[in-house]
């Protein structure tokens, strides 16, 4: 009786656990089906894996988690279970009444010492890889600023004429049509797809945190300290986030609002918000620079002047581009 | 019996005759006691009642997160009351850390057990035993206190700076909970000066310490995390109340400080803290896996020795507590490795667990019950911190659900396991009557329903991305959260269950004689009578 029923019972506890693993593997399946091709990034009810990846790096640690830690994790704590409950039936006071001696195996404890020295070398691999992939881009195309602050964040884009703003968390009474409870922001950032962002966060008070789940981003900001991470978003849609470090009476309820769009939107948007784009600025001042430095009879540095005589013009297109809205 | 007379014995002071049953009078024995039983009375009975304050903050919590919106800690015009919800979630964790889990185990267990097993009369210093315990009295009271003064703490249990400093929490509340932790930290390193002292010169003739009980040895490494690790948290606290009151500026960038500096220092305290609670409640389980299955522990040995070296690794991977904060990718990538480290130990013992209960005549009483929950429940805690041990995969799960839903499993559902196991296993030798089983597995079975309820959505909840310590979550998290606070309430219930079992078993459980577990029970405390005399081993045993 005990040896079928313990093999059915085994059989039944590793489909059991297969069936799980995949549900983890096809965890984007869970996310809503978008008609718009956008993606939206908040959790759905009942989800059991990670928002679905709009970034490398969250692919990355989508692979890491769904393909290697979560299979390794599930079939270790599978095994003990396994383990125990074969112990606790064939070895249990009726069935074994006399127990044996043994207090030693030399192999068995070589054995289980070696081999979770070689899964944690299997895991440690991609894991660095991870790590120094996600921690900074030698090649970024554009800044953010994000500042902390109690209870909101605050956003800079210094490559795109300074603009500068807060984002405040949409209150209940005030959520529009479309926006999200606790995730929706008055005003969003506003970030163009395929393009790496250098992501430059501090704060102004205490410590809060700057997080996106469905780009796997997350970093502390510390005030005193600039630190720097990167994203890329490959999907255009909106991603929201929530801080992550506890800041105070409303750590709840400062979220993050992303809106991803095309290059060509971004740009519209940054004339809107009265920036200007950086091949602008360069274009500027290629034209006006002198191939050295040079100075004129009064001793003043042309290029100084230069400069100084293309930022009164640029304040004066600027004053146009507002007038213009 | 030959022996030696152990020279701190307290017999030449003229009591005569019947000195093993003669107690000092009730104001005597309980408020200045020097006896190492009462003390780990004490101490026992300090920790439920700390456990129930802390349990119901934690109903609390779940209560509010049961749905999403506020239901109960709002202000008055209805907005959410984010500082009560603060200083709830901080009084939960400094409660459950400081003042249930160890003086649980290491001041009620460590005490009551630790001079039985090595054949001790008492602790070396009985009396500056007796000042750890009566610390705690007032570390708790200012803890209580602080919660109603000046809005309260509302920082989480590692008060970070500056979020904690003057700025973030101007008033009180911060200054009487670092008096708290002040007195709560100079009960434990005395308290571990003591079990060094004791463990290291009052063993049995013949006891060397390749032979001292695995729970011994597990008091023995513990105390030694205590005195090394506690006082870098009191330097951390005095610098943060010095920069609070006194004008300084270690952790105030406007100032020339740091606010990560702070955290270097807490979790330098913080993670070999994390060790102090689980290592005494490894040792509780060896024993009962060893009694409950009549065979010696299976590789002796190799288990002292994984203890030693996961106190020794837990003090070299603190940072993993910071991989969010901006440290350089090189010491992020040290502290990966190192933190993977710690699972070959912790392994060794899990499997070492099963082998001994390999081949042996496992009987299912309650302590065993307890003891194989937590051998199943501390693994699936344990590879949870091995997926968090990758800073790489942490950016994710950092200060989300996810990390929630780990430690509680290494605690609540470790620790606090063994605490249950621990006294199901001695309640007959400590108090000299015995629980009735089919209560204590009733007690079993329905909190081990309701804390895995509770704590195994919440590992969903993180990787879905919901963030720690906020009272009010969006749209996408609901369900989980439901199910966890109907887990809550179950095992909110099974502890009141508990209390009345607790009671019943002192005031009318059947009366048991010195070895009530049979053939596998074989330490010291087995040898002599339940309750033990009140002066034990005068002339101590030869072991062999």
């Amino acid at each position: 009786m005990t040896q079928t029923n313990s093999r059915s019972f085994l059989t039944r506890c590793r489909n059991l656990a297969f069936a799980f693993a995949s549900a983890f593997f096809a965890a984007p399946a869970f996310a809503e089906v978008d008609t718009t091709g956008e993606q939206v990034g908040v959790p759905h009810n009942w989800q059991f894996g990670f928002q679905p990846p709009a970034s490398p790096v969250k692919d990355q640690m989508h692979f890491f988690h769904n393909q290697m830690l979560f299979p390794i994790t599930t079939v270790i704590t599978v095994f003990v279970m396994l383990l125990l409950l074969y112990v606790m039936i064939r070895y249990n006071a009726k069935a074994n009444p006399k127990p044996s001696k043994t207090t030693h195996n030399t192999l068995l404890e070589v054995v289980w010492t070696l081999v979770p020295v070689l899964i944690l070398v299997v895991i440690v691999i991609p894991s660095m890889k991870l790590l120094y992939f996600s921690d900074k881009t030698a090649d970024a195309e554009m800044t953010l600023k994000v500042t902390g602050y109690q209870w909101y964040w605050g956003y800079g884009y210094p490559d795109h004429g300074d603009i500068e703003y807060n984002a405040y968390m949409v209150k209940d009474d005030d959520l529009k049509e479309g926006q999200v409870r606790l995730l929706s922001t008055d005003e969003p950032v506003v970030v163009p797809v395929d393009t790496n962002i250098r992501l430059l966060i501090t704060a102004q008070d205490v410590i809060h945190s700057w997080a996106v789940p469905a780009l796997g981003v997350k970093l502390d900001a510390v005030p005193g300290h600039t630190n720097e991470t990167w994203t890329r978003i490959e999907r255009p849609g909106i991603y929201y986030g929530q801080c992550s470090e506890l800041c105070g009476k409303d750590h709840g309820f400062m979220p993050i609002e992303i809106h991803a769009v095309s290059k060509a939107k971004f740009a519209e948007w940054v004339a809107a918000k009265g920036g200007r784009m950086p091949a602008v600025t360069a274009a500027a001042e290629a034209a006006d620079e002198t191939p050295s430095v040079a100075e004129d009879a009064a001793g003043e540095n042309i290029v100084d002047e230069n400069i100084a005589d293309e930022e009164a013009a640029n304040d004066g297109e600027e004053a146009g581009a507002a007038a213009a809205e | 019996m030959a022996g030696k007379q152990h020279a701190a014995d307290g017999h030449h002071d003229g009591h005569h005759g019947d000195h093993h049953d003669h107690t000092p009078g009730f104001f005597t024995r309980w408020f200045c006691s020097t006896n190492h039983k009462d003390i780990g009375t004490l101490y026992l009975i300090f920790s439920v009642i700390a456990g129930l304050i802390g349990a119901a903050f934690s109903v609390m919590m779940r209560m509010e997160l049961q749905e999403p919106g506020m239901q109960y800690l709002t202000m008055a015009d209805g907005s959410p009351d984010g500082q009560l919800w603060n200083v709830m979630i901080t009084a939960h964790g400094l409660i459950m850390v400081f003042f249930v889990v160890m003086p649980a185990l290491i001041g009620g267990f460590g005490n009551w057990f630790l001079p039985l097993m090595i054949g001790a009369p008492d602790m070396a210093f009985p009396r500056l035993n007796n000042i750890s315990f009566w610390l705690l009295v007032p570390a708790f009271l200012l803890l209580v206190g602080s919660v109603f003064v000046d809005g309260g703490v509302g920082t989480g249990w590692t008060v970070y700076p500056p979020l904690s400093s003057f700025l973030g929490h101007p008033g009180a509340s911060v200054d009487m909970a670092i008096f708290a932790l002040h007195l709560a930290g100079a009960s434990s390193i005395l308290g571990a000066a003591n079990f060094i002292t004791t463990i290291f010169n009052m063993r049995a003739p013949g006891m060397t310490l390749h032979k001292m009980p695995l729970f011994v040895w597990g008091m023995l490494v513990t105390a030694f995390l205590l005195v090394l690790a506690v006082p870098v948290l009191g330097g951390a606290i005095t610098m943060l109340l010095t920069d609070r009151n006194f004008g300084t500026n270690f952790f105030n960038p406007d100032g020339g400080g740091d606010p990560i500096l702070y955290q270097h220092l807490f979790w330098f305290f913080g993670h070999p803290e994390v060790y102090i609670m689980i290592l005494p409640a490894f040792g509780i389980i060896s024993h009962i896996v060893s009694t409950f299955s009549k065979k010696p522990i299976f590789g002796y040995l190799g288990m002292a020795y994984a203890m030693v070296a996961i106190g020794f690794v837990g003090f070299v991977v603190w940072a993993h507590h910071m991989y969010t904060v901006g440290m350089s990718v090189n010491t992020r990538a040290y502290f990966t490795a190192a933190t993977l480290i710690i699972a070959v130990p912790t392994g060794i013992k899990i499997f070492s667990w099963i082998a001994t209960m390999w081949g042996g005549s496992i009987s299912f009483k309650t302590p065993m019950l307890w003891a194989i929950g937590f051998i199943f429940l501390f693994t699936v805690g344990g590879v949870t911190g091995v997926v968090l041990a990758n800073a790489g995969m942490d950016t994710a799960l950092h200060d989300t659900y996810y990390v929630v839903a780990h430690f509680h499993y290494v605690l609540s559902l470790g620790a606090v396991f063994a605490i249950f196991a621990g006294w199901y296993y001695w309640i007959g030798k400590m108090s000299g009557r015995q629980y009735p089983e089919w209560a204590g597995k009733l007690h079993f079975f329905t909190t081990f329903i309701g804390v895995n309820l509770i704590f195994f959505p919440q590992h969903f909840l993180g990787l879905a991305g919901m963030p720690r310590r906020i009272p009010d979550y969006a749209p996408g998290f609901e369900g989980w959260n439901m199910i966890s606070s109907y887990g809550a309430y179950i095992s909110f219930g099974s502890t009141l269950f508990f209390v009345g079992l607790a009671i019943y078993t002192l005031v009318a459980g059947k009366k048991v004689p010195g070895n009530y577990w049979g053939e596998g029970a074989e330490t010291l405390e087995w040898h002599v009578s339940s309750p033990p005399p009140f002066h034990q081993f005068d002339i101590q045993p030869v072991v062999k």
